[in-house]
């Protein structure tokens, strides 16, 4: 007999058939992420996700007897109050009730969808398939770093607090020896001699001993116990390092005049902006502001489901995001970044107002600031491009001079990759 | 009382293991107690035993190649795999304790979760029970290549992925889904020829596909010429074609067998690849006749051997429990109106049966002496055993060795769905008068033969348009499932570049009821 430690063994060996699988049924999983992607939360970037595709196309057809029809007969345990000749009820779509043997113990594979779980990263390749994936890592962000204090050695001056005793004594003891500085032990060894020499009265002895202990007392005496040059201090130093902590601020215009579709369309770039960001740092924040005439800091099912009506005053927005900023994300402290979603109304009177923000108090802040105007397809399909909006025209002036800040237009969700690309690309053209 | 307590203490030194931590040192002092038993007491003769530990993802990884330790690469493995370990995740299936495999060395896999107590079980259940069927039924015996069966799947794999390489991988899986498709109906059903040698396999690879081509060509040719001079000779002519039909071997029930021999337009390795298909069906077609003995052996002997060790005082009280928790819910049979309910449970049923045939050799009722004159009372009951493993499968056991007894216990009874009528009726309950019909009507539940259509190839329209012609005898009026038979003739006329045609003809009237068509594609 043999046993074999197999565990060793490569992992995945259904790997290969997984991808053939999913290869397969391609159409079906991307049909099935899309409506995943609905579902699904900002914050659930990092999961994988359970679909479900039609089993047409990935069925394994068999030669069988059909379900119903012809003389069939079972044999089944378990009979409680049957005598022969009873008559029974056929029972209704199958299971459970009399008599229904081996017609359901060889039901494998007849349900009308398939569930299965993807991972994150078949999630993900699948989601930007087509859109192309880009080398993320490689796009640069300007990264916030703090300082943090890390030991650098010792120095020869420094507080108290600071202070390094070992180091300190190490090198006291070390002078001492080399400059052989009697030890009090020494000493005391020749104030014993001097006495014994006294006791029993001789006297070149104690002239000896005398003698030596007045050069120990002279030579403890002149080189000191600890000097000044003895003394060391712990060193500390700032070292730049980079955050790991970003706050992802999506703004959202909900009022009437913003469609399901553009809503859509908003939430997957924020999906994307978020997975980007996670991939980044250790811990992202989502905060969620939504308005219409006024602003208010929702949860993410309020914000992509609820609907609001009123006119749009985007400013509101801007200082709501300021804010929560203050109240919660010191900037020294927080990656900051924001993504805006509107279908670029703004009440006209607020154009100053939010250039004067955004411009003055919020790019300053952010790492990288985003304006994604989402339009509805015919719009931007006729041929001639239609009028800049009001926000657009507000933003556009701001945006020479301000790196951290992109605007694009996207009419399509086959559009959001490349725009997001775009926008993240490592050499990055202005709007 | 003195001496449960003295067992119990003298037990204390010989025991094998204490606590659920497994090593590889108690594993074999383990094996070595159970090997004892089984092949000393039981009588067991064995293939040398391997004994492979696995994680629980190697095990799903075993699970979606249908069990075997390699396979060719398939998309429908694939799909295996993602259900299984979805089901898996979500905590609505559990895992196999161990899968075993039909080879020389027999391997059992085990898992690294298992405690020792478990592990003690699957070696019992698997190395032993399994193994000693795997080598002694007549049906393996027959069948399968135990030896080869390693190299051969080594072989399939590395010409499927070679084919792959040369061809393309979805020509690949195309002709594979074919053959998937039809694989219930590629293999003999009748012994013919002496047991297939796996490892020659690959040798006459060659030789036979350039003999099958000249051969068929031949056959073509001549039915063209034939079709020419039916014009002057009508009877001459039809002799002519019936013995071209003989040389084509019809009528053949083994579909895939026949598309591989005398497919006009398959390439080569399109027919390796089918013949792969069909070599694996047969390699599998006598576990799906013995199911149910197969698991019954495995689950008696293992039932046995544990018991043996607790009397030796080899296990402890705490083993013997916990090992037996697992078997109550391995060997459960629901009834039929349970929710839980999914046929009849293979291991409960032949767990019970061979428990029943040792009641009955050992301590008979008059029931039994009239039932099974021959074995009850026998004192043998290993040997009984033994010799009913080797020598039936599930359907010829149930017929002769199912008794009254059991019938009573498990409750059965049988129904009769006629869709003519406008219930079911219930035809035979477990009493006196029922008990032969019971008998009779699980032992054709279990036969192969009845709950798999009976399709063959009939004909091929060899002056026509090469239509091939597959006849499904009906019984009792079960027409084939419309769905899945419209899906496998496509895949079927895949393989065979022609029209298909399908009639369902009633085994009793000869009449037509049914039939399906596909055009030719190409």
């Amino acid at each position: 007999m043999n046993i074999i430690d197999r565990r060793p063994n490569p992992k995945g060996k259904s790997l290969a058939n997984r991808q053939r699988f999913i290869e397969r049924t391609k159409v079906e999983v991307k049909d099935a992420i899309t409506d995943a992607l609905k579902r699904r939360k900002l914050g659930d970037g990092e999961g994988g996700e359970k679909i479900s595709i039609p089993t047409r196309g990935i069925t394994e057809p068999v030669l069988r007897p059909a379900r119903s029809g012809g003389k069939r007969e079972y044999v089944v345990p378990g009979n409680k109050k049957f005598v022969a000749g009873d008559q029974i009820e056929r029972p209704q779509g199958g299971g459970g009730g009399g008599g229904r043997g081996e017609a359901s113990a060889d039901d494998n594979g007849e349900q009308d969808a398939f569930e299965f779980m993807l991972s994150k990263e078949e999630f993900l390749d699948l989601l930007f398939e087509d859109l192309e994936l880009p080398n993320l890592i490689k796009t640069k962000l300007k990264s916030m770093e703090t300082t943090q204090l890390t030991r650098a050695g010792y120095s020869m001056d420094g507080t108290p607090a600071n202070f390094s005793i070992r180091r300190t004594m190490r090198n006291s003891l070390a002078r001492r020896i080399s400059l052989s500085r009697p030890s009090l032990a020494d000493i005391e060894e020749i104030e014993k001699a001097l006495k014994t020499a006294e006791e029993s009265g001789d006297a070149e002895g104690v002239t000896a001993a005398k003698l030596a202990l007045d050069q120990a007392r002279v030579r403890a005496k002149r080189f000191a116990y600890i000097d000044p040059v003895d003394v060391r201090y712990n060193r500390f130093d700032r070292v730049p390092k980079p955050n790991t902590q970003a706050v992802m601020f999506c703004l959202m215009d909900v009022s009437g005049s913003m469609t399901e579709a553009m809503k859509d369309l908003a939430k997957r770039f924020f999906l994307l902006l978020h997975v980007f960001l996670v991939r980044r740092y250790k811990t992202v924040d989502l905060v969620f502001i939504r308005h219409t005439s006024n602003a208010q800091e929702v949860d993410e099912d309020t914000f992509f489901h609820s609907r609001e009506t009123g006119g749009t005053i985007v400013s509101t927005a801007l200082e709501e995001m300021l804010k929560v900023v203050r109240a919660r994300y010191n900037p020294e402290n927080w990656n900051i970044y924001a993504a805006q979603a509107s279908d670029g109304d703004n009440y006209s009177e607020d154009s100053d107002r939010c250039s004067n923000l955004l411009g003055g108090e919020i790019l300053p802040l952010s790492q990288y600031f985003a304006y994604i105007e989402v339009g509805a397809e015919a719009t931007l399909r006729h041929g001639f491009p239609s009028p800049p909006t009001d926000l657009w025209r507000t933003y556009a002036s701001i945006a020479p001079g301000h790196e951290n800040f992109a605007m694009r237009k996207v009419a399509d969700p086959s559009q959001i990759f490349p725009v997001f690309h775009d926008l993240f690309a490592k050499d990055k053209e202005h709007a | 009382m003195p001496e449960t307590l003295l067992n119990s203490l003298a037990g204390d030194e010989k025991i094998l293991f204490k606590g659920p931590e497994w090593d590889y040192e108690t594993l074999r002092r383990v094996y070595d107690a159970v090997e004892e038993i089984a092949t000393k007491e039981l009588g067991l003769d064995v293939y040398p035993n391997q004994i492979e530990v696995i994680t629980s993802e190697q095990m799903l990884d075993a699970y979606a190649s249908v069990g075997l330790p390699l396979m060719y690469r398939h998309w429908s493995f694939g799909k295996h795999f993602a259900r299984d370990e979805a089901l898996y995740r979500q905590g609505y299936q559990g895992l196999a304790y161990e899968i075993v495999i039909n080879s020389s060395p027999c391997i059992s896999y085990i898992m690294e979760e298992n405690t020792m107590a478990m592990q003690t079980l699957v070696i019992a259940h698997a190395a032993f029970g399994h193994n000693h069927f795997f080598k002694n039924n007549f049906l393996f015996k027959q069948w399968t290549d135990a030896a080869g069966i390693l190299d051969y799947l080594t072989f399939a794999r590395d010409y499927v992925a070679h084919a792959e390489e040369t061809y393309g991988v979805a020509e690949v899986e195309r002709t594979l889904d074919a053959a998937h498709a039809l694989m219930s109906h590629g293999v003999h059903r009748y012994a013919r020829r002496p047991k297939l040698n796996l490892a020659e396999e690959k040798q006459r690879n060659d030789d036979r596909q350039k003999f099958a081509e000249e051969n068929y060509d031949d056959i073509w040719r001549t039915a063209q010429l034939v079709k020419e001079t039916a014009s002057i000779d009508e009877k001459a002519a039809e002799r002519e074609l019936s013995k071209i039909r003989e040389r084509l071997g019809l009528p053949e029930e083994n579909i895939l067998y026949f598309l591989e021999k005398r497919a006009p337009r398959l390439a080569p390795w399109q027919r390796e690849l089918t013949r792969i298909a069909r070599h694996i069906s047969q390699y599998f077609y006598p576990q799906k006749q013995t199911k149910m003995m197969n698991e019954g052996c495995a689950t008696f002997c293992h039932y046995e051997i544990v018991h043996r060790l607790h009397e030796k005082g080899l296990i402890s009280d705490g083993t013997l429990l916990e090992i037996m928790h697992s078997h109550t819910s391995v060997v459960t049979q629901p009834d039929y109106d349970d929710p839980r309910y999914n046929g009849i449970n293979p291991y409960a049923l032949g767990f019970a049966m061979m428990r029943d045939i040792k009641r009955i050799c050992v301590d008979p009722s008059a029931e039994d002496r009239e039932w099974f004159p021959d074995i009850a009372g026998n004192n043998d009951p290993y040997g009984t055993l033994r010799h009913a493993w080797a020598n039936y499968r599930d359907e010829s056991f149930v017929m002769q060795y199912l008794s009254p007894r059991l019938m009573r216990e498990f409750r059965l009874f049988k129904v009769v769905d006629d869709a003519e009528a406008e219930s079911m009726v219930v035809d035979a309950i477990h009493e006196e008068r029922g008990y032969k019909e019971i008998r009779r009507s699980l032992a054709r539940q279990y036969d192969l033969a009845h709950h798999e259509p009976d399709i063959q190839v009939r004909d091929v329209d060899l002056a026509g348009d090469r239509c091939l012609i597959l006849t499904h005898t009906v019984h009792d009026g079960i027409l084939l499932d419309e769905g899945n038979t419209k899906a496998v003739l496509e895949h079927l006329s895949e393989l065979w570049h022609y029209g298909i045609r399908l009639e369902e003809t009633d085994v009793t009237t000869d009449k037509i009821l049914k039939t399906h068509e596909v055009a030719a594609k190409h």
